[in-house]
């Protein structure tokens, strides 16, 4: 496994809106109440926000509407200016960028997915997917092949010429993830991309979506209201509720150790063995146990439910490096499925 | 405080009383100012006014005769400006209209024609396949074969060739000023109250400075178009700027636009539709002014009505004033196509070069047929005089077989009116004492929106009262008052029918689109037919003006009712007339109110235009000013009709807030 590098990095941002949020933050000596923000006539979007996106991983903010997920995508591109805090990428304070290099960086190193697809009207398919490079300055032939083959790689070959409005709505965010793609982002910001979308054409989008994402190990931030896209998707879950995180972690620490009762009721409902490890269920390997095989710590318990359940011997639970670290029966897998407390 | 005095109502004995009071005033006040010897409170003294307007005046001539800027004086630098408006102008009527010509009056040689009718109706009717397909382009065709059919093609090509160089630099200005104001919030802030005054202005208040500045002729004319059509544009400009969703500026700004790459690749692109409908009210606030400034030395089809009008020359009126409706009918559907046109999927096309641009091709194959077959066959170029169609005489001989068989009856109605209705609320307006008025509208003011409204109402007021202007304003008010009133009383049924029965609506929609396309001059032409002049044919020309404001927002208050409403209410077992009258009248009232402020501006609008037919308001005042080329006057008169519709806007807009908290 490679060591992992943060790509962007939040430190104790805080976005507080209304007349002198900034002044009123400054002059607080530690972070003040709610109620004390309130009676300024302030409302606190984000409050004291520290994360890590790690390169190459997808981090999901999952939170319901109000909760301040849109806001912190915003300020993590400064889209929104943040009132206080860090924001480090690749190393440097991104506050601390000139307007001239933020646009640098926004068009080399920045990529965005909007939940209303944002697709200029006006433009045809390869319009808007080329659109990125040509406000860049790049000659019209490179821009245009480009974006025929990134067009090919999202499937809409053979619908460049059609206007926005003439396709649907799956196809629609197509385009706009082949144009947030189409200057090869260093980070790849994500708004709720398929909030807009039916429920089956959402699920297929999941799928190319993860599809683009094994070809191109992006750095991602997803922002969804759905709990059960934020854990198909994420390698990390970032919970929020009110304008602060609750809790970050897997999914599988979401569900087997939830911060607390909000982040329970999302949980409750996961099918647990999609979630969970083996790592998680084993049991220490007795001292020279018969085993009817072998399974690895990092499988998921619907991965290998069905073997286990056939054998009347446990498997024997292996590391990556194939080491014997545990075992795993039927009564493990029961356990998990039925949400009993592990004996 | 603002709130306090909206949330305690005063007792409606209050108001009655009040009401009462001023009634008797009216009746009673002058007898008891001579009584007390306070006849100043009643009628304003003269020796009392203010003489801001001879003030005006002279400076208007200092500033033309004497102002200097060292090198060269203002009046140089306004022919200058004049001359280099007077090139695109020029080039634009001779060709559409009078030709290039060498020599002038009788002596001129044409050295190249015009465009000829032909070229110009297929041109038109290409553009109309182009925008909207066949419907359309038979529109055009239709038209333009109108104009040249009954005769009308000439002036009618004067009057587009105005249009087609107002439109460039109304649209162009417009566009400037309006992309200024989404930029700058301070400029917004600026231009807000300044395009307030533009719209409320009557457009005859700047006649007599632009002829003033920039002498009688065509160029005046341009200019005063352009003033008349920029705040449609600069408002649609902002609002159309303001409707592009904020995910679009933020995609553009997460791709790295520069602030120039935004405005032009994306900000004015996906405003594109909404740049079009002010494009399309500039070409209908054009046609709408090519009356009014024929005044100045437009020529063409508004010079034509207007002339006509003078001479009470009712057929030749009538000719030009449906000439000038063909006209508007065709430009105005032709804009909206090309405002809500999408453009179709691009096909790969492997035509033959003309073949893949068959509209341009067919126009410019039209244009050199016709120049060069013109030389030969006159037909060609000018539509024969002969194939000619003159109604003339026909309006003529109905007028009078009317006035003949129906004069009566006419003349019943409008004795009628004018005795039951009309001098009634005249005489109880002009009887009213005028510190009484204003001491009603601070009073109303204040509690109905608190002492700023009261502190405005009382100032504009006041200037109308020290400019002499009291009685005149009295007058407007009167007939404003009471077409608004007629208006209500007439559109609101008009506008739940249409809402209500399905089949009427379509109708309704098709005459409320036709009445607003009409240029407001269109109006009197009708009514002075049946009625002749006077305050009765105000009245219905202004009511007929403000009926459409009325009806719109009514069906349109009606039918943006949600249907969940409807169907819970049915639900409940509620009759149509329970549903109408206890769910839709009162969620649609608020929108209802919106329109009333509107039908006030229309009516006002309407008013000044009305001079024409001998009332004795402020709009004749502006009518005065510009005929004696008086700017004093025609500011002083033009202000206060402005401040008047500013005063009743305010209130209206308050009452609204006002009645729908209580409801």
């Amino acid at each position: 496994m490679k060591p992992a590098v943060t790509k962007l990095a939040c430190r104790n941002i805080w976005k507080v809106f209304g007349p002198g949020g900034e002044r009123f933050l400054r002059g607080a000596a530690k972070a003040p109440s709610r109620d004390a923000f309130t009676r300024a006539g302030l409302i606190v979007a984000a409050e004291d926000i520290s994360l890590d996106v790690i390169a190459g991983q997808i981090l999901v903010i999952m939170g319901l509407s109000g909760s301040g997920k849109s806001t912190l995508v915003r300020l993590m591109s400064r889209l929104i200016e943040p009132s206080s805090g860090e924001l480090i990428f690749e190393g440097k304070d991104l506050r601390k960028a000139s307007e001239k290099e933020l646009i640098e960086i926004r068009r080399h190193k920045m990529g965005m997915v909007f939940q209303s697809f944002a697709l200029l009207p006006h433009r045809t398919v390869l319009g808007n997917v080329a659109f990125p490079l040509e406000v860049q300055g790049v000659g019209k032939a490179v821009h245009e092949e480009k974006a025929q083959e990134i067009i090919r790689l999202v499937g809409l070959a053979g619908r460049e010429n059609c206007y926005p409005r003439e396709l649907s709505g799956g196809q629609q965010q197509r385009v706009g993830i082949a144009r947030s793609l189409i200057s090869d982002p260093h980070i790849w910001f994500l708004d709720e991309p398929f909030s807009a979308l039916d429920p089956i054409i959402r699920r297929e989008m999941q799928d190319e979506f993860l599809r683009l994402q094994s070809e191109f190990q992006k750095t991602i931030v997803f922002i969804t209201h759905d709990f059960e896209e934020a854990i198909r998707l994420a390698d990390r879950v970032a919970i929020m509720k009110d304008g602060r995180i609750v809790q970050i972690g897997t999914p599988e620490e979401l569900v087997l150790a939830p911060a607390d009762d909000y982040v329970r009721q999302f949980t409750k409902h996961v099918v647990r063995a999609k979630v969970v490890s083996v790592r998680a269920i084993m049991t220490a390997p007795g001292p020279d146990a018969a085993y009817a095989g072998s399974v690895k710590a990092t499988d998921h318990i619907e991965d290998i439910a069905d073997a286990v359940e056939k054998a009347a011997l446990p498997f024997a639970v292996q590391d990556e490096n194939g080491r014997i670290i545990g075992a795993v029966g039927r009564r493990n897998i029961v356990d998990v499925l039925i949400g009993r407390e592990q004996s | 405080m603002q709130r306090a005095a909206l949330s305690k109502p005063l007792p409606a004995a209050f108001w009655l009383a009040l009401a009462a009071l001023s009634l008797s005033l009216a009746f009673y006040a002058k007898p008891l100012g001579e009584a007390l010897s306070l006849e100043w409170l009643v009628d304003y003294p003269k020796l009392w006014i203010v003489p801001i307007q001879s003030q005006i005046s002279a400076a208007m001539h200092w500033l033309i005769d004497e102002a200097s800027f060292g090198l060269f004086t203002l009046r140089e630098a306004l022919r200058f400006l004049s001359g280099l408006m007077e090139v695109p102008m020029n080039l634009a009527i001779e060709g559409l209209a009078t030709g290039l010509l060498s020599g002038t009056g009788s002596r001129a040689v044409e050295i190249f024609p015009p465009l000829s009718w032909i070229a110009v109706t297929v041109i038109f009717a290409a553009t109309g396949h182009y925008a909207k397909g066949w419907a359309l382009a038979f529109v055009q065709l239709a038209c333009f074969l109108y104009l040249a059919l009954f005769g009308q093609w000439h002036s009618a090509m004067l009057t587009l060739a105005s249009i087609a160089v107002t439109l460039p630099f109304g649209v162009a200005v417009g566009l400037a000023l309006g992309i200024a104001c989404h930029t700058w919030s301070g400029f917004d802030r600026f231009m807000r109250p300044v395009l307030d005054l533009m719209q409320t202005v009557p457009v005859f208040a700047y006649l007599v400075p632009i002829l003033f500045m920039f002498g009688f002729g065509p160029v005046s004319a341009m200019i005063a178009t352009i003033i008349y059509a920029l705040p449609p544009m600069i408002h649609n400009t902002t609002l159309a700027l303001k409707a592009v969703p904020d995910e679009l500026r933020e995609f553009g700004t997460m791709v790295g636009c520069t602030p120039s790459q935004m405005m032009r690749k994306i900000l004015l692109p996906s405003a594109l539709s909404g740049l079009m409908v002010g494009v399309n009210q500039v070409i209908m606030s054009s046609l709408n002014m090519v009356i009014i400034a024929s005044m100045i030395g437009a020529g063409g089809l508004g010079y034509d009505v207007l002339f006509s009008l003078r001479r009470l020359d009712i057929g030749a009126g009538m000719e030009a004033g449906l000439a000038i409706v063909v006209l508007a009918i065709a430009l105005d559907r032709l804009s909206q196509a090309l405002a809500t046109r999408h453009p179709p999927a691009r096909k790969t096309t492997s035509r033959a070069f003309p073949l893949n641009y068959p509209r341009s091709f067919l126009c410019v194959a039209v244009i050199a047929a016709t120049w060069i077959g013109g030389n030969w066959i006159e037909a060609l170029q000018t539509f024969p005089e002969g194939w000619q169609i003159s109604t003339r005489q026909y309006w003529g001989e109905l007028v009078k077989a009317i006035n003949l068989n129906f004069y009566d009856q006419l003349e019943a109605v409008k004795l009628f009116f004018l005795a039951t209705l009309l001098l009634p609320v005249k005489g109880f307006m002009l009887g009213l004492p005028w510190a009484w008025v204003i001491g009603l509208i601070a009073l109303g003011g204040y509690k109905l929106g608190g002492w700023r409204l009261a502190l405005l109402g009382t100032m504009l007021f006041g200037f109308i009262l020290l400019t002499g202007q009291w009685d005149y304003a009295m007058i407007s008010l009167y007939l404003c008052g009471v077409s608004v009133l007629l208006a209500i009383l007439i559109g609101a049924p008009l506008g739940i029918l249409a809402a209500e029965v399905k089949g009427f609506s379509r109708v309704m929609r098709v005459a409320v689109d036709t009445l607003q396309t009409l240029p407001t001059f269109v109006y009197l032409i009708p009514v002075v037919m049946l009625f002749n002049s006077g305050d009765f044919s105000a009245l219905i020309a202004v009511t007929l003006y403000a009926v459409v404001p009325v009806i719109r927002y009514t069906a349109h208050g009606l039918d943006q009712v949600s249907p969940n409403l409807i169907e819970a209410g049915k639900m409940i077992g509620c009759s149509k007339w329970q549903i109408l009258t206890k769910i839709k009248l009162p969620l649609a009232a608020p929108h209802m109110m919106l329109g009333l402020s509107q039908t006030i501006m229309f009516a006002l609008s309407m008013l000044v235009i009305t001079a024409l037919v001998g009332t004795r308001d402020l709009g004749q005042q502006v009518y005065t000013a510009l005929s004696q080329a008086d700017p004093g006057l025609g500011l002083i008169a033009g202000l206060s009709v402005a401040f008047i519709a500013i005063v009743t806007d305010r209130f209206a807009a308050v009452a609204a807030k006002w009645l729908t908290a209580g409801g």
